[in-house]
């Protein structure tokens, strides 16, 4: 039996209803229908009067979460595509991420964000959103990019007091398979060495990993190898980890599917440049999408994202200086 | 299912009722007129440089804030605005806590990390509101799922806002949601006539807002907000049909802001003509001068009353300028609870 990434986020959250009381599930076309990409199917049925549709509507939805939190439940929301996020930001930003802070009252809500391009899905259904979420303060963003991660992860977002923006990637949903769950559970925060390699440092999370892990087989052919560290959580970013590997390899390249101008490459290489400056033997490269909206055709959305060949190209170029 | 309710009047004939009706209104005069006297210090120590921050007044406007805050029980949800003192005050609010947060004592609820109107304690249900107008709608709506889920009942959500939050997309999501759900909601709109300084004729261009009711499938009652025999009586309804199962209810008292949106703000933009009519009374002095005519309390008892809350007052802030700061040094720089996977770079 296999079960893909979408199978194992519908499974977490199964588990958390069946598990948790507390907990409950709210958003566009998510209760009978099972969501757009089914990642809720059955559970309405399975769970009667917890799994609930809301109006199309993304700040309520977010502002109903941060009430419900309030008062002790466990929200689970779902934007339909993370993109259409950015009509709730102004909830996540400024009431769920200040809540703790402001009041010492936590708030613990799990944003579900569809993320990521797919082939034809254009501008509005292809976007990229943790470096905008990771940028402010009282917010955990994770980025799961295998099936037992998104399963255990989901877990452990819901688990915590603290609001979670869990990025889960479209194109995974279907094609990434595994051969069962997990038991443990992932811890939140921590990176994991995806491939071992001692000539360079490829840091990279959700879809991007499985593209950087295709160029380090592409590049093993030519006698290098490349370590492939995969995030897991851009926020907090296991920096720890990201530095050891530096120190083994000496070169970086850091690989991500959002737009260029700022992110989480560009802070992972600011932390590396400031705490393992001495640790690098090339300057650090990075590689994002291109810096236009995503284009809708699969030719330009092919070249608008990093690809393998893509990553491929440019750690060959960092191992040659 | 949608209604306009025009002002209710009690069913219970007789002394009885006006002894009711008497006590409530001098309880709720009682609280307009702290919550008065406590933003007239708040002005006061504005001007003299003692205030961390703005100063967000609501005279004028306290007789609706108090008809919300005073029909709300223990168990329910309040989500107060930027003019609620006395809401608040008839929520639960202190003097006290007040004070702490806008001086900026260490000690106040908000512990100097937010400030002036922006205090709450929301595990009380008491909410703290974002600047971002028609946030806590819902918000609030969230709270009273919860609590339905749970199999609670019997509570109430209540929040406010002004004219100008009618227009942000906040409101809307947020009272629709609410309306499908059918939550015991009640948004109180005290339209002001002015958001900052857009007059309603740049804001919207209903005919009234409680026609808005209609459009979202909720009870719509109209009060005048200058009025608080009126106020009391049609907030109290509202808030009963919500608790009752009657789903949401939009409130909208028509008043004037008697100062500047804050106390920085002279507001010269105000039409002397509002200042004139009906709708520019102070609804303090109207409610206290019903309260002498009905035989409730005499003018010496107002003017004790005063007394009493003004030394209140004053010993209060007294106190709290004396209280610490807080300590950048000993502040903790943490914005998320889950202290193992703080970021450790920051």
């Amino acid at each position: 039996m296999s079960i893909t990434y979408l199978d194992a986020i519908r499974e977490a959250q199964a588990k958390a209803l069946a598990d948790d009381p507390r907990v409950f599930i709210y958003g566009q076309d998510v209760g009978n229908f099972g969501g757009a990409f089914k990642a809720t199917e059955n559970l309405a049925k399975k769970f009667p009067g917890r799994v609930l549709d809301s109006p199309l509507s993304e700040d309520a939805i977010v502002g109903i979460a941060i009430g419900a939190a309030i008062e002790g439940a466990r929200p689970i929301v779902e934007m339909q595509f993370a993109d259409f996020s950015t009509v709730g930001f102004n909830q996540v930003v400024n009431q769920a991420a200040t809540l703790y802070y402001r009041t010492g009252v936590p708030c613990p809500i799990v944003v579900r964000l569809p993320s990521g391009g797919t082939a034809g899905g254009g501008p509005f259904h292809s976007q990229s959103m943790e470096a905008l979420y990771a940028h402010y303060p009282g917010l955990v963003v994770l980025t799961p990019a295998t099936v037992e991660d998104a399963y255990s992860m989901l877990l452990g977002a819901v688990a915590i007091e603290d609001p979670v923006i869990f990025c889960e990637h479209k194109l995974l949903y279907y094609h990434l398979k595994a051969a069962g769950l997990p038991a443990e559970a992932t811890p939140i925060g921590k990176a994991r060495i995806a491939r071992p390699g001692r000539d360079a440092t490829i840091v990279t999370y959700s879809a991007m990993l499985h593209e950087s892990l295709a160029a380090a087989e592409e590049i093993a052919a030519d006698g290098f190898e490349i370590e492939v560290v995969d995030l897991r959580s851009v926020k907090p970013l296991d920096t720890d980890t990201i530095l050891a590997s530096v120190a083994r390899t000496g070169r970086l390249l850091c690989v991500g599917e959002a737009f260029p101008w700022g992110g989480v490459c560009s802070e992972v290489i600011a932390r590396v440049t400031a705490e393992g400056f001495g640790l690098l033997d090339a300057a650090p490269q990075r590689l994002n999408a291109k810096d236009t909206p995503v284009p809708y055709h699969p030719a330009l959305w092919g070249t608008h994202r990093p690809t393998a060949s893509a990553v491929a190209a440019a750690a060959r170029q960092l191992l040659e200086v | 299912m949608s209604e306009v309710v025009k002002a209710r009047h009690s069913a219970e004939p007789g002394d009885a009722s006006e002894n009711r009706k008497g006590r409530e209104i001098v309880k709720a005069y009682r609280i307009m007129l702290a919550a008065r006297v406590l933003e007239e210090k708040l002005a006061a120590l504005y001007r003299a440089g003692k205030i961390k921050g703005g100063v967000f007044l609501g005279r004028g406007q306290e007789a609706l804030s108090v008809s919300v805050g005073i029909h709300l029980r223990k168990g329910d949800i309040f989500a107060p605005l930027i003019r609620d003192q006395a809401g608040r005050m008839a929520f639960g609010d202190t003097i006290l806590d007040t004070l702490r947060t806008y001086l900026g004592s260490s000690l106040g609820s908000m512990r100097g990390r937010d400030g002036n109107i922006h205090r709450g304690r929301p595990r009380e249900g008491y909410y703290a509101m974002i600047s971002h107008l028609g946030a806590m709608i819902p918000t609030v709506a969230g709270g009273l799922l919860a609590r339905r889920l749970r199999g609670e009942s019997g509570m109430v959500g209540a929040t406010c806002l002004g004219d100008g939050g009618t227009s942000t997309g906040a409101f809307h999501e947020g009272l629709n949601a609410a309306a499908v759900e059918e939550l015991p909601l009640v948004v109180a709109v005290a339209n002001n006539q002015y958001a900052y300084s857009t007059p309603n004729s740049r804001q919207f261009a209903c005919a009234d807002l409680v026609d808005r009711a209609i459009g979202y499938g909720v009870a719509g009652h109209k009060v005048d907000g200058t009025d608080l025999a009126a106020c009391l009586d049609v907030v109290g309804g509202a808030i009963a049909a919500a608790r009752a199962g009657g789903g949401p209810q939009l409130i909208v008292a028509d008043l004037l802001r008697l100062v500047g949106h804050g106390e920085h703000d002279d507001a010269r933009y105000i039409d002397p003509e509002l200042r004139r009519k009906n709708i520019g009374r102070d609804c303090l002095a109207v409610a206290g001068a019903f309260v002498i005519e009905r035989g409730w309390a005499t003018a010496e008892e107002l003017a004790a009353w005063r007394d009493e809350v003004d030394t209140e007052v004053d010993d209060t802030a007294n106190r709290v300028m004396r209280e610490p700061e807080p300590d950048p040094a000993e502040e903790d720089w943490c914005a998320i609870s889950t202290r193992s996977i703080e970021d450790n770079f920051a």
